[in-house]
């Protein structure tokens, strides 16, 4: 009783806050309303015994994935009242494709019906005298570790990836470069230059780069 | 009044639909479009622990977890990407990404 209870608050709030998520006018409010919406998935997941995956679902998507939507939303100055034009327009459309996807659903459940086969075809079976988080760990380190390591290599691409787009060298910001530092020599550290007796000179490294200058 | 299989089912559907409603309805912004695409991975989430949970199976929860790293691998470089294009072009209008003509 008291789960069906914690199931209807859940699933609504999550659903209800889902369509806020699609509806809401201004972007930083469908940032706030997608992390609702993952919380309660979070709770929907405790439901469902997945306690480690609940738990990974606050803190990968509300820690690091809505925060992220959340500065990207703040930093772009976007007139998002232009972005909703066309809003009315294309909600028919939407409306028709969901429906449609909707009803597909539905219809499989309701014809195909749900077949459950518990334990008969189960590639890992529950473990009753573990908790969640130790038996999750006992067959994604063991039996699918290549997998494992292969998310890691994805995540690893994808923080190269979003470091190598957003990097950006200003034009004008007076950097140390340490190769350089560590090549200089005799060579190119010093210069020897000839003056004319009762006359003078400018090293040539002393004199100004800019075009205007240069003339 | 037990809560079977078939009321995640319902839900992950609805969440699911919400998602593709969104992305029809904010054409026009990338970033709506993209937590409408988490919306959608939030919903197949929900399905493979339902049925994990249902079917006394480990390797659904397993799969959901490789689909939450993809998701934040996703979200990285879309937004990312649309850093990089509002710095180039000041404006991330799905409309105005038209410069490849594909």
């Amino acid at each position: 009783m008291v789960t069906a209870i914690f199931f209807y608050l859940f699933s609504t709030l999550a659903i209800a806050s889902a369509a806020f998520v699609v509806l809401a006018r201004n972007p930083v409010h469908a940032v706030l309303f997608l992390i609702l919406t993952f919380f309660n998935a979070a709770g929907l997941f405790v439901l469902l015994n997945a306690e480690f995956l609940a738990m990974l679902l606050v803190v990968v998507y509300v820690g690091a994935v809505a925060v992220l939507f959340l500065f990207v939303v703040m930093m772009l100055d976007v007139d998002f009242a232009e972005l909703k034009a066309g809003f009315i327009k294309n909600a028919p459309v939407g409306a028709l494709v969901g429906g449609v996807v909707l009803a597909e659903l539905v219809a499989l459940f309701a014809f195909h019906g749900l077949d459950v086969a518990p334990g008969k075809i189960a590639a890992a079976a529950v473990p009753s005298d573990l908790t969640n988080t130790e038996a999750l760990g006992q067959i994604l380190y063991t039996k699918y570790v290549y997998f494992f390591q292969t998310a890691g290599m994805v995540l690893l691409v994808a923080m190269i990836g979003a470091i190598v787009l957003t990097l950006r060298h200003r034009e004008g910001v007076k950097r140390q470069s340490i190769s350089e530092q560590v090549a200089r020599g005799p060579a190119t550290g010093m210069e020897v230059v000839k003056v004319p007796s009762g006359g003078y000179t400018v090293p040539p490294v002393a004199r100004p780069k800019t075009p205007e200058a240069a003339e | 009044m037990t809560i079977g299989l078939g009321h995640y089912l319902t839900v992950a559907a609805c969440l699911f639909t919400l998602g593709i409603f969104g992305i029809f309805l904010n054409r026009k912004n990338v970033i709506v479009i993209l937590m409408s695409v988490e919306l959608m991975l939030l919903a197949v989430n929900i399905n493979l622990v339902a049925f994990a949970n249902f079917n006394g199976d480990l390797v659904g929860q397993v799969f959901a977890l490789f689909i939450l790293t993809v998701a934040a691998a996703e979200a990285a470089i879309g937004l990312a990407i649309i850093v990089v294009y509002y710095r180039n072009r000041g404006s991330i209008a799905v409309d105005d990404i038209n410069m490849m003509k594909g």
